[in-house]
């Protein structure tokens, strides 16, 4: 159980019956935020984290609904159990948010991240980068003669560890999306 | 039936709409049409002020004065970055404001046109919220959307950008009743649950207090009635921080004053000493809490507040409420009442014994002796000369505004404007212009010290102007008091640029602006000065030469808990510690 006692399902609103304990261990939580797309809206929420010394580990956002023209916002954050209800009730406080998700605590959750890695390479470091790539389910999306474009699809830990076996292998560019998080089941 | 106009013109139709009757604004290239439009109508008021700082913090007393949000009309780029300090204010002190900007044409916007400045991101920090309106067919929506942010939930400002362009285009106006209805809608009732734990608490605490702040104000009157309701009726102590002023009247029998930094020695050890707690429209502001780990340390903590962020932010709640003060007094007292009406007396009666010895350090005391006017006695004695009028208090920022807060009893609500959050020199004097706007036939005061007091003086030419007769009544030490109060407590008397050496000549310059000025130095002629600036019909500068050196006691020193309060000089070598140096 966690150590916030939060009930699935609560949301920004949830502060009724919270009662953390004020604790320094430090805890990463994944949120997602449907917001009004409205210009600026990103800016309220990254003004937010930087206004009042918050961290974001990642951060992702596109609109999820077209006609009703809200955006999902994930965010990774990292910090006390008190800091991180602090973040939600912040963000739950801003005019154009619909409703704050604290993923890491409502439940299961499923998250995936994609990333593009450039792995520039000859001969046996060629065919060992090529090799691992299938290991980890990697796509070969452009090739040259001396290089690779890698793309994987994973949780931040899982491209983490591709990207560190790539490294001696001629790694020279990563691009990565943040993490994109959902809860499971219903 | 809808109705076509221009941008212009949805402006002033929905500020009547939304039943506004003062703008307190200055015009400019970029606002233009929407002056054209307040030229030609009379039931809207426009208060041209001296500065766009001035227009904010006279909307701002406007606002505390009467419960309703205040309006600010300013033009684009200097027009809007010198209205961003009053816009901070009004959110750190929850004032409910829609602020309206120019703003250059949609089309030049992002060229680093004349008078362009990107408004919705500089005030995106200090607003509640705000819009930048590219198309006139959404402008009446987004006007009604301000008001409804505005004074919606925990109040605060709004701010509204108009491009000219849209000002000039036409398009459907849409009235307050059929505009889109914001999703935005901050619940209001409490948790019932919570509610009977804090209703049980109350009935078995043997030292409750009850800490109430701005919240209860900006709640509304029935809040206030509510608090004086369940106070009286179980006779708990009761103490409020600067912004909640008057919500409990200073003349009840359960009232301990306010507590604080600079707060009463039985207010400040009740909440010491206390075993339950009970927030009400607060925020465990930094100059309430003192020393963090040691505040209130044996005491369950109730808090009710309306914004949810409020909650467990720097002290830990045993019982949160979160909602409206009036609801969720309303479901107190109703259970309170259905469940027997009882506390627990005995341990009240030792409780109060306790506060009766606290209260006879009385920690306000001081003897009005030499040649010179005290600041206490001044005050004092404008308390006392005042005490019977329909009566209005503004103050600037300093050891004035400690002073008037400890030593001029509220017994109302909306009577007392103050900048306590973000501590704004130079706001007292345009809220007191804002405040006799509201309330034209009552005695508005504005306690100041010179230096606060000069910050925006120009507004002088706004009060006679509009023949506001607003009392500034200036406690002159010729120093920033509060500044060198600090310097000789904790850098070593070194007096670094606290004091001014070219003051004006107060009569004259009241004079110079067609207003009276009153100088007064002798504590002789002190009660006959007063009573002639409460004559007057018109605005007075009251130049009241006081007592240098006068330090503000009592005092928690930065950094200490509230148990260790000084009460006097006597006790200030070496009173603040290395770690509390460093706080301000």
């Amino acid at each position: 159980m966690s150590a916030l006692n939060i009930k699935k399902g609560s949301t920004s609103h949830s502060a009724y019956n919270l009662r953390p304990t004020f604790s320094d261990v430090h805890e990463t939580h994944t949120l997602a935020v449907i917001v009004d797309n409205e210009p600026g809206v990103l800016a309220r929420v990254i003004g937010l984290f930087s206004g009042r010394g918050y961290n974001i580990d990642s951060l992702t956002v596109a609109e999820v609904d077209h006609t009703g023209h809200t955006s999902r916002i994930t965010i990774v954050t990292t910090g006390t159990p008190q800091v991180i209800e602090q973040i939600k009730a912040q963000l739950g406080r801003i005019v154009p948010v619909h409703d704050v998700h604290d993923l890491t605590v409502e439940g299961p959750s499923v998250e995936r991240e994609l990333a593009l890695l450039k792995v520039g390479s000859e001969g046996d470091k060629r065919v060992e980068a090529l090799r691992l790539a299938d290991i980890f389910r990697a796509n070969v999306v452009d090739s040259t003669l001396d290089s690779f474009v890698f793309e994987i699809t994973g949780t931040p830990d899982k491209i983490d560890a591709f990207a560190d076996l790539m490294r001696p292998l001629g790694l020279n560019e990563i691009a990565r999306t943040g993490v994109a998080a959902l809860p499971r089941g219903n | 039936m809808t109705r076509q106009m221009t941008g212009a013109k949805m402006v002033v139709q929905a500020l009547k709409d939304q039943g506004v009757d003062v703008v307190f604004g200055y015009p400019g290239g970029a606002v233009l049409p929407i002056y054209d439009e307040v030229f030609q109508q009379n039931e809207i008021r426009h208060v041209l002020v001296r500065h766009e700082q001035g227009a904010v913090h006279a909307a701002e007393g406007y606002a505390r004065s009467t419960g309703k949000p205040g309006v600010v009309l300013v033009t684009s780029g200097p027009g809007a970055t010198n209205a961003v300090t009053g816009i901070t204010d009004a959110l750190m002190d929850s004032i409910p404001l829609i602020v309206l900007t120019g703003q250059v044409p949609t089309f030049m916007i992002g060229s680093d046109a004349f008078q362009e400045a990107d408004t919705v991101g500089i005030t995106r920090a200090c607003t509640k919220h705000n819009w930048l309106v590219k198309d006139t067919a959404n402008l009446s929506d987004v006007l009604h959307q301000a008001f409804h942010v505005a004074t919606t939930g925990r109040p605060g400002p709004v701010l509204v950008d108009i491009p000219k362009d849209v000002q000039f285009a036409s398009a459907d106006y849409t009235s307050p009743q059929k505009a889109k209805t914001s999703h935005y809608q901050p619940r209001v009732k409490g948790d019932l649950a919570a509610i009977t734990d804090l209703v049980a608490a109350i009935e078995t605490a043997e030292r409750p207090v009850f800490y109430t702040g701005g919240g209860v104000i900006n709640s509304g009157r029935a809040a206030s009635q509510l608090l004086r309701e369940l106070v009286d009726a179980t006779g708990i102590p009761v103490t409020s921080t600067l912004m909640g002023l008057g919500a409990y009247p200073a003349s009840g029998d359960n009232w301990l004053g306010m507590l604080g930094m600079h707060g009463l020695y039985e207010a400040n050890m009740a909440m010491h000493g206390c075993d339950l707690m009970i927030n009400i429209g607060a925020r465990f502001d930094d100059r309430i809490t003192g020393r963090i780990d040691a505040f209130s340390p044996g005491s369950t903590k109730a808090h009710i507040d309306i914004d949810p962020s409020s909650i467990n932010k720097v002290i830990s709640t045993d019982i949160p409420i979160v909602g409206d003060v009036a609801h969720v007094l309303e479901d107190l007292l109703r259970i309170w009442k259905s469940r027997g009406r009882k506390t627990n007396r005995e341990g009240l009666g030792k409780w109060w014994d306790r506060i009766d010895t606290w209260r006879q350090v009385d920690c306000l005391a001081f003897k009005q002796t030499g040649p010179s006017i005290r600041p206490q006695h001044a005050l004092a004695r404008l308390e006392a000369l005042t005490k019977g009028h329909d009566r209005y208090i503004c103050t600037e920022v300093g050891q004035h505004q400690m002073w008037a807060a400890q030593y001029i009893g509220f017994e109302d609500p909306n009577r007392w404007m103050t900048s306590g959050g973000l501590g704004t020199m130079g706001y007292g004097f345009p809220a007191s212009i804002g405040v006799q706007m509201a309330h034209p036939e009552s005695l508005v005061i504005n306690v100041a010290g010179e230096a606060s007091w000069l910050m925006n003086m120009q507004e002088m030419g706004t009060a006679v102007q509009f023949k506001l007769p607003v009392k500034q009544f200036i406690l002159n030490n010729e120093r920033l008091g509060m500044v060198r109060q600090w310097q000789e407590l904790l850098h070593g008397e070194r007096y670094s640029h606290s004091w001014s050496e070219a003051l004006p000549d107060f009569v004259k310059l009241a004079e110079a602006f067609g207003a009276k000025g009153i100088l007064c130095q002798d504590p002789a002629d002190l009660d006959d000065a007063i009573m002639e600036m409460i004559n007057h019909d018109g605005p007075v500068i009251f130049d009241c030469l006081v007592e240098k050196h006068e330090n503000c006691f009592p005092m928690i020193p930065s950094g200490e808990p509230h148990n260790k309060m000084l009460l006097g000089e006597a006790s200030t070598k070496d009173a603040i510690r290395e770690g509390g140096a460093v706080l301000v």
